[in-house]
Formats: structure tokens, C-alpha cells, sequence
């Protein structure tokens, strides 16, 4: 009873904050559009990271890889091919599933440290192919003036396009996280021997669970290119896997929505103290170092941690009433 | 129903084990023993496919699983606890069962469907049937040391074993906590027809409880039989009770 009123009362929360969102590029300047537009993109990666990372854990060391893949296909797809858009959106996210695949059937095979070093240097591979094959990708120019069509060029139009499938993915997210799939995912990240005594195929599992995840950092991919209408080799370089892997730290790797506030905050450092110094990773280091000392559990994880004690009290409470009367 | 024939194991030229012979009958308790450091828990992790012998093998209903991962053994019908308890902390005590019993009905890779509404009623009776029904919202990782070695019989029943292999259930538990443990392992075994091996280091235990004791010696099986005749037997008297008491 008291759990579905819960229930009731987040998702009237999440309702009044689409709403918001839906109506923010009426009221806001185009700039803060599209800083918010950076930061859907950013949550959505970062929230497909943490799939692997926070539940799964696995060393993802460069899931910018798959994000870039994405970007890339979907951006190679609409300069030199002449399929429709639609088509390239849904076949883009598949190539980055597919990279994810390949790559994941090697790191598994690996445990830890070494997964993510393996992926690291596989991932620098693909880094090295974007940078180099000058014909086909323009190297470190990258590719500009993406052909996206007039409704979904505009600013607005892109902010609009891109929410759409953020809270899309993040629905077919939630519903995952939830599933026996995303369940037992968790329980291979706290004790991947007892789950393989209790019958579960780890490495099958893990393998799914980057097939999954970098099919969502290759949806998050395109919705960059949709946003900026270029692509260049920086979105496949690990600096851009590692500030990944810091919103997942920033937000709280146990909880499920932490990452979106650890990219809302990496997004807001890099623009409002970006424009100031060119060192605001200083601060987002500092900001780091103060939350593994204060909040280990993320910034997410310690509000959650607090309703939920707010929560035990009131159950407590409750309880003692009920046993007094 | 189980036979081990003739296994060896090595580890960078230590011989942990090294010619083990265990048979187990069905809907028998039968008990390893052995001084620390004897091969049990490497004997139990090459029956459960943790590690794959040098030599020999191990067959299950007739059938040779010492090549297969764990995951598959699993399925054949052997469900295992660790010595060191070894659960999903993260994870609520309900969860943790929850997992093996959704693993069993094969229900694991589903992507669709809300989790907490499946197998609610499984799980629930193997909670209570050992009896942490009342702690089934806990994180695993907060109960007692008791519990968490019951939790960890619980899930290993999540998988409806035929066989059951239990890594020193009793291990760091008061006399009370060990002789209520010992009585849920016989019900289990009676009520669930289960077949059961475990090791144990108390010797009451093992020689009130087993129907058939192996001993176990620097990797090597001194003899298996009834709990007399292993109580009779010279050389274990020499290499492990003598000893002990002496």
C-alpha cells in the first residue's frame, strides 16, 4: 500500500518534469537548448555505461568506442549512401551493437583489469581506423554538414527529436533493469562464481549485456550527430570513455537514473566553468575527490540512501503504532 | 548416483589432490573429512566443474561431467554452497534465491518482463522452509553469519537439486547454530529427497549425522564406508583421529 502511493508519487515527479522539459525551449534562449540537448545526449551514453559498469560490473573501459560507431555509421550511412534516414537510425545503433559484440566476445573471455585493458586497446583500434582512413571518414577533420532533415535540424526541432528517444530508451532501459535478464546481471556483478554454480552462463550474459549496452551508446551516437550534424575522431578517443566513466561515478553506479545527474553535472562544469578557464576538469577532479570521501555512493545513491532511511523510520513508526494500539 | 574415480588436481606442481575415490548413493548424506588443507574444497570444486581434473573423472547418473563448466553441472542436478560464504550482497535475501530459481525455470535471459512479479511463490516457500522468511527484504549483505550460511542453502536449493553439495555448512557457527543447521540439512534431505555431500570439520557432526564417511589425506582417500568402520580403520585413526587426540 504505502510502496504504490511510492510508486504513484515518482511518477508524478517524472510526468511534471517531462512536461517541464517539454516546454523549456519555448521559455528558454537556443543556447540553453541546446546545452540541455548535450545533456540528454551525454545522459543517454552515460546511462548505457553504467548498464554494464554499475549492474553488470564490467570493466568498460572505452564504451566511447560504441558511441562513436554509431555516430560514425549513422553519419557515413546519410553522406554516402542514399538510404532513407529512418533506416540509417535504426541500422546505426546495430553497427555499434555488432562493434559491442565483437569486442565483447574477446573481453570476456578476460576478467577485471584485464577486460578493460583488452577493450581499451581494441577500442584504440577502431580510434586509430577513424583517424587514419582519410578517404572514407576525412581523419581528424572528420565529416560536417550532415544532411538531417529541416524538422529535425533546428535546435528546437533536434531538442525534441533527441527527448523523444531518450525517454524511449530509457523506458526500454528501465524495463531491462527490471527483468530477470537485469536481475541476474547484477547478481553476476556481486559473485560471478555463485551464479555460474546456480546455473546461469556468465560469459553469455555478459556478452548480452554489451550487445545491450552498446546498442544504447550507439542510439546516443546518432543522436549527437543529429544535434551537431558532424562527426570527428574524438567521440571514439578514451578521454571521452573515461568522462563516462566519471558521471556513472558521479551519479552512483547502484542506482538506476545516478548517470543522468553525473552527465548533467559533467555537461554544466565543462560549459559554465569552461567559459571562465580551460582547466574546469580541475574542478571536476576536485569535485571527484570530495565525493569519494563524502558520498561513496554517488550523488543519486546518497539521496536514494536517504529516503530510504526516511522511509524505514516512517515503516518503524508505524509499526510501533500499530503495536501500541 | 555420484562416483569420483581416480582424480587428480595440481596447482603449479602442488598436488592438492591426488587420487580421490568417492562414491555417493542416492538419497544418502554423505560426509568428507579431513585435516585443513586434506583437498576437500578443491575435491568439491572439480565434482562441480570450478576446476577440471588433471586425470580421472566424475560421473553423475552415469554420465562423465568432469569436462563441463558450471553452468552445466548446475543443470545436471548438482547444486553447491561455498565454504566462505558467498552470496549476492547487493542484492535483497529474496533476490538472492530469486536468481537460482529464475536460472532453474530457465527464465534468466528474459528481457521483457517486470522480475519482481516471477517465481514470488518458489522462492518464498524455500525461504521458509529454511527459515529466513522474515528477512526476505534484507540486503544480503547485512545479515548474521548464521544466516548468511542458511542463505547460501537456500540458494543452492533454488536450483531443485537431485544432488546437494554443501562446503562446511556449520563452519564458524555456535554448538546451537550448528546443531540447528544439521537438523534443516536432514529434514531437507528427507523432505526434498535430496542427496547430500558436505565436509565438515566437527567430528560429532559428521559421525552423528552421515550414512557413509570418506576420508580424505594430502589429497588422497584413506577409505569410505559406514561411520563405524571408519572409526575402526588403523590408518585413519593414525593420520586424523589419533591425532587429534593425542
Amino acid at each position: 500500500m504505502q510502496k504504490s502511493n511510492l510508486n504513484l508519487k515518482v511518477l508524478w515527479l517524472l510526468v511534471v518534469i517531462l512536461v517541464l522539459l517539454i516546454l523549456f525551449p519555448a521559455f528558454l534562449p537556443r543556447f540553453y537548448t541546446y546545452i540541455l540537448a548535450v545533456i540528454f545526449v551525454t545522459a543517454l551514453l552515460a546511462m548505457s555505461l553504467n548498464m554494464v559498469v554499475g549492474h553488470g560490473g564490467l570493466f568498460q573501459f572505452h564504451h566511447g568506442v560504441f558511441y562513436g560507431v554509431g555516430a560514425y555509421a549513422f553519419a557515413l550511412m546519410l553522406t554516402k549512401t542514399g538510404l532513407p534516414m529512418w533506416l540509417c537510425f535504426i541500422l546505426s545503433p546495430l553497427v555499434a551493437a555488432a562493434v559491442g559484440f565483437l569486442i565483447g566476445w574477446f573481453c570476456v573471455r578476460l576478467t577485471s583489469l584485464y577486460f578493460g585493458m583488452l577493450q581499451i586497446s581494441l577500442g584504440s583500434l577502431i580510434w586509430a581506423i577513424a583517424f587514419r582512413w582519410y578517404d572514407l571518414t576525412h581523419g581528424d577533420d572528420g565529416i560536417h554538414g550532415v544532411p538531417i532533415p529541416d524538422w529535425a535540424s533546428s535546435t528546437s526541432g533536434a531538442y525534441y527529436f533527441i527527448l523523444f528517444f531518450l525517454v524511449l530508451c530509457l523506458i526500454a532501459m528501465y524495463i531491462i533493469h527490471r527483468s530477470p535478464f537485469g536481475m541476474t546481471l547484477q547478481a553476476i556483478r556481486d559473485n560471478p562464481a555463485r551464479c555460474s554454480a546456480v546455473g546461469i552462463n556468465v560469459r553469455r550474459h555478459q556478452i548480452m549485456a554489451i550487445v545491450i549496452a552498446t546498442f544504447f551508446a550507439g542510439v546516443a551516437g546518432v543522436l549527437f550527430v543529429v544535434l551537431e550534424k558532424s562527426v570527428f575522431p574524438d567521440l571514439l578517443f578514451w578521454v571521452l570513455s573515461l568522462e563516462i566513466f566519471i558521471m556513472c561515478l558521479l551519479g552512483g553506479w547502484f542506482t538506476f537514473a545516478g548517470p543522468i545527474v553525473g552527465a548533467a553535472i559533467t555537461v554544466a562544469l565543462r560549459t559554465f566553468v569552461g567559459i571562465y578557464t580551460e582547466y574546469w576538469t580541475l574542478i571536476l577532479g576536485v569535485l571527484l575527490i570530495l565525493l569519494i570521501f563524502f558520498l561513496p555512493e554517488g550523488a543519486m545513491g546518497f539521496f536514494v540512501q536517504k529516503f530510504e532511511k526516511s522511509r524505514d523510520k516512517e515503516a518503524a513508526l508505524a509499526r510501533e503504532q500499530h503495536a501500541e494500539s | 548416483m555420484l562416483k569420483v574415480e581416480n582424480v587428480y588436481k595440481s596447482f603449479d606442481k602442488f598436488l592438492a589432490v591426488s587420487g580421490a575415490e568417492l562414491t555417493v548413493e542416492k538419497g544418502e548424506l554423505v560426509a568428507v573429512i579431513g585435516p585443513n588443507g586434506a583437498g576437500k574444497t578443491t575435491l568439491f570444486n572439480l565434482i562441480t566443474g570450478m576446476l577440471k581434473p588433471d586425470r580421472g573423472r566424475v560421473v553423475f547418473n552415469g554420465e562423465d561431467i568432469s569436462k563441463l563448466p558450471p553452468h552445466d553441472i548446475c543443470r545436471k542436478g548438482i547444486a553447491r554452497s561455498f565454504q566462505i560464504a558467498n552470496v549476492f550482497h547487493r542484492l535483497t535475501v529474496f533476490k538472492n534465491v530469486q536468481v537460482a530459481v529464475l536460472s532453474q525455470q530457465r527464465k534468466s535471459s528474459n528481457l521483457f518482463r517486470p522480475a519482481h512479479r516471477m517465481a514470488v511463490e518458489e522462492t518464498n516457500r524455500i525461504l521458509s522452509s529454511v527459515g529466513l522468511l522474515d528477512k526476505t527484504d534484507r540486503l544480503a549483505g547485512s545479515l548474521s553469519h548464521g544466516d548468511h550460511r542458511i542463505l547460501e542453502i537456500a540458494i543452492a536449493l533454488g536450483n531443485e537439486p537431485q544432488m546437494l553439495i554443501l562446503d562446511e555448512p556449520t563452519a564458524g557457527m555456535s554448538p546451537d547454530e550448528t546443531s540447528a543447521t544439521m537438523g534443516l540439512i536432514q529434514r531437507l534431505a528427507e523432505t526434498h529427497g535430496l542427496t547430500i555431500l558436505f565436509c565438515e570439520h566437527d567430528m560429532d557432526v559428521v559421525f552423528n549425522t552421515a550414512q557413509s564417511i570418506m576420508v580424505m589425506h594430502y589429497g588422497k582417500t584413506i577409505i569410505q564406508g559406514k561411520p563405524e568402520d571408519v572409526k575402526n580403520n588403523m590408518e585413519v585413526q593414525e593420520a586424523y583421529l589419533g591425532g587429534a587426540d593425542a
